[in-house]
């Protein structure tokens, strides 16, 4: 270390006045008392209702009579774990949704950045659109899009037929239905992650892409060998936040089955996510004991395929 | 400039957000907030119990059927949000029953008003009561007679009646409908709405006294499941799910000739497809009486002003207000009063082609031999709904998947 910044800490130690205490003070603890405000209110909307689920879910419990409840250990996990098919029916479904919105989004997300990045007239108003799709409400794009994959008289039917393809039962079909509610996601976030990818795209220094033209990249390779790889920190970041909220997907898949049987996920829960079947169970049923333990079971399934969704990002890398 | 700007801006935000909370209190009403679900037609009695009371301010909040339930049961859990009054479906009764004490209990002072199994049907287990009926499902057939006529049956109302005494003359007059009926048309919406009515007539429906469920062995309901599945096989429905956006598309496109109905049904048609009217007649249902829907006025415990409340629930419950409500949004009265009273047994109706309306639901009413409800009903009857859906979007036999619905059913026991 430098000599004089012992002695300047030894002068400080010998004499503190009440200035160097307090900017010691300030220096030492200021950065806690700002982030605090973050997790005094996670600890209230976040940890609290975390470990309160936690406690719910070793209960045998009616979500009207708390008082009723019994403490029945691990059972509601055995259970779900060994005993209840349609769990693992709705986790099935929630991963395979999961593929069907994320790869697609960040792909199609990286696209509509590459072509906004270009020099376009009206520039501005394209870029605000993409969001558009974002601000919208979740339950009115889901049932504007329910009555496009309609089965009678909806548009995408209609188009199906022109070219002679013949109509599809949107909502009876497992991957029809996987389609459709992935169409939905797709639609409404692949907007949101293009701007992310953007506005990093635009902080490449233009000499990196003026040295690879120079040792003759075409522009496609310009893209997944500079762009890609440079927005490996954003990419990771799309990954990541597209994959916690999937794993949560319920709105979706419950207003594409209205009716008095929407939270079944169809006629024979074909596309019921493990959040919808934690509404059915919590919700429909009152089991609430039971219903927690599905929170908690999804929650360890988020954090692992968000792990393994983040160490796949990870893997883009420049050559 | 900039500055003054600003100020005003946050002056003008702190005034509107000090009137948003502070409107309640400034004016001296009492406000009864109204939870309902689909349309209970109470817009001007509320008006009217407004001027009778000018100390009462009463705000409604409507929401689909299953929202609305699911909303209310997550207000009762946390004790807070639930409004003054709430609806609740006979669906979901059960339900709510079994925990009486989240419920103001309503006392037996008006007991005699309301036919005897309606207000059983709302009683806990150690009898208390929380909920006022509101009205009641009663069963009648909606037919298109524009369709059967096209086809060459008959259109009279008398004479359509009397083309189905049981249903399995209503599936065989399917058939010789279908054979020459408009393209795109068929002869029923859905099977799962017409399974409701078969079992809404049976004797024992999915649970007996002992609030066990019997659904898989009560071989009124597997009659009903294999006349119905053999329906669909021979392309009578439309596939169609009640209460579905398609569904109501459908009466618009005049895609099937029947549909049960319930009384509160015929609102629904009224509401989706008013450019129908005239083109609709009612007839009886086969098999005669039955029952499906019907709905109960609850008074949360968490409410600020549940007397008020109470005494509202009383009046808009009253046989009175249930006969105008019949006149108004057809929805069937609970209480014996109203139903003997003129004007609701000679109701008529212009858009179902002057049909006698009051007539038939009020026959209907008196034939109807209650069936018991256990706990979870609603959920049976999801189950049931979601078989005979497998069935008609041939993801299924029949067979295979009434044993799939037997076999969900179990677990609703465990």
């Amino acid at each position: 270390m430098e000599p004089t910044g012992l002695v300047v800490e030894r002068a400080a130690r010998a004499k503190p006045t009440w200035r160097d205490l307090r900017h010691r003070w300030d220096t030492r603890y200021a950065p806690y008392a700002y982030i605090a405000p973050y997790f005094l209110l996670f600890s209230v909307f976040g940890l609290f209702p975390l470990l309160y689920t936690a406690w719910v879910s070793l209960q045998d419990r009616n979500l009207l009579d708390g008082d009723a409840a019994t403490f029945i250990g691990v059972d509601n996990y055995v259970r779900l774990l060994t005993a209840d098919p349609y769990f693992w029916n709705a986790m099935g479904n929630t991963l395979s949704l999961w593929l069907l919105t994320t790869v697609p989004q960040i792909l199609f997300a990286l696209g509509i950045a590459q072509l906004l990045n270009r020099r376009l007239r009206g520039r501005t108003f394209f870029r605000m659109g993409v969001l558009l799709p974002n601000i919208t409400s979740v339950a009115a794009v889901t049932i504007i899009f329910a009555q496009l994959f309609g089965r009678d008289f909806g548009l995408v039917n209609w188009v199906l037929e022109l070219f002679d393809a013949g109509r599809v039962d949107w909502q009876a079909g497992t991957a029809s239905s996987h389609t459709a509610i992935a169409a939905m996601v797709v639609w409404r976030w692949t907007g949101y992650h293009a701007l992310i990818f953007l506005a990093s795209m635009q902080a490449i220094p233009s000499s990196v892409y003026e040295a690879a033209r120079l040792d003759g990249a075409n522009s496609w390779q310009q893209f997944w060998r500079i762009t890609v790889p440079m927005l490996r920190p954003q990419i990771i970041f799309s990954t990541v936040i597209a994959t916690a909220g999937n794993m949560r997907l319920l709105a979706e898949p419950l207003l594409f089955n209205p009716g008095t049987a929407a939270s079944t996920g169809g006629s024979d829960r074909q596309f019921q996510t493990a959040a919808l079947y934690l509404y059915e169970q919590g919700f429909g049923k009152f089991d609430f004991g039971y219903a927690s333990a599905i929170a908690w079971l999804l929650l360890i399934a988020t954090v692992l395929i968000t792990g393994l969704s983040y160490l796949a990002a990870r893997r883009i890398r420049t050559d | 400039m900039r500055r003054t700007g600003t100020a005003i801006g946050v002056g003008l935000l702190a005034a509107s957000l000090l009137t948003a909370c502070g409107g309640g209190a400034g004016d001296g009403k009492t406000r009864i907030a109204v939870g309902l679900f689909g349309n209970f037609g109470y817009q001007q009695l509320f008006e009217e119990y407004e001027k009778a009371h000018p100390d009462i301010d009463i705000t409604d909040r409507t929401a689909s059927y299953s929202d609305h339930h699911k909303n209310l049961a997550a207000h009762l859990a946390t004790n807070n949000g639930a409004a003054d009054i709430e609806a609740v479906d006979s669906g979901y009764i059960n339900q709510f029953k079994a925990t009486p004490d989240r419920f103001v209990e309503l006392g037996d002072s008006l007991k005699d008003r309301w036919l005897e199994w309606k207000w059983e049907a709302s009683l806990s287990k150690d009898g208390k009561q929380i909920g006022y009926g509101t009205d009641i499902g009663g069963l009648a057939i909606c037919y298109r007679r524009d369709l059967l006529e096209a086809a060459g049956l008959p259109a009279d109302r008398d004479a359509v009646s009397a083309l189905w005494p049981d249903w399995e003359s209503f599936m065989a007059k399917g058939r010789e409908f279908q054979a020459k009926a408009p393209a795109g048309t068929k002869w029923f919406d859905g099977g799962p709405s017409l399974l409701n009515a078969i079992v809404g007539q049976a004797p024992t429906g999915y649970y007996n006294r002992e609030d066990k469920i019997v659904v898989g062995d009560n071989p009124d309901i597997k009659k009903g499941w294999d006349l119905v599945a053999q329906g669909v096989a021979d392309g009578l429905s439309a596939g169609l799910l009640y209460s579905t956006p398609p569904w109501n598309t459908g009466f618009k496109q005049g895609q099937f000739a029947t549909v049960i109905c319930p009384a509160w049904q015929m609102a629904k048609i009224k509401d989706q497809a008013p450019e129908t009217a005239g083109k609709w007649d009612l007839a009886a249902v086969p098999g005669g009486g039955g029952n499906w829907g019907g709905s109960y006025l609850t008074v949360p415990k968490q409410g600020k002003n549940t007397d008020k409340a109470v005494e509202l629930a009383a009046w808009l419950t009253a046989p009175e207000q249930q006969a105008r409500v019949f006149a108004s949004n057809n929805l069937l009265p609970s209480t014996k009063k109203a139903l003997s009273e003129e004007s609701v047994g000679r109701y008529q109706d212009p858009f179902f082609n002057n049909a006698p309306v009051g007539a038939v639901f009020t026959a209907a009413a008196r034939a109807l031999k209650p069936q018991y409800q256990g706990p979870k009903a609603g959920d049976v009857q999801t189950e049931l709904g979601n078989a005979m859906q497998r069935v008609e979007q041939g993801k299924q036999g029949a067979q295979e998947s009434w044993d799939q619905f037997v076999a969900d059913v179990k677990k609703l026991e465990g």
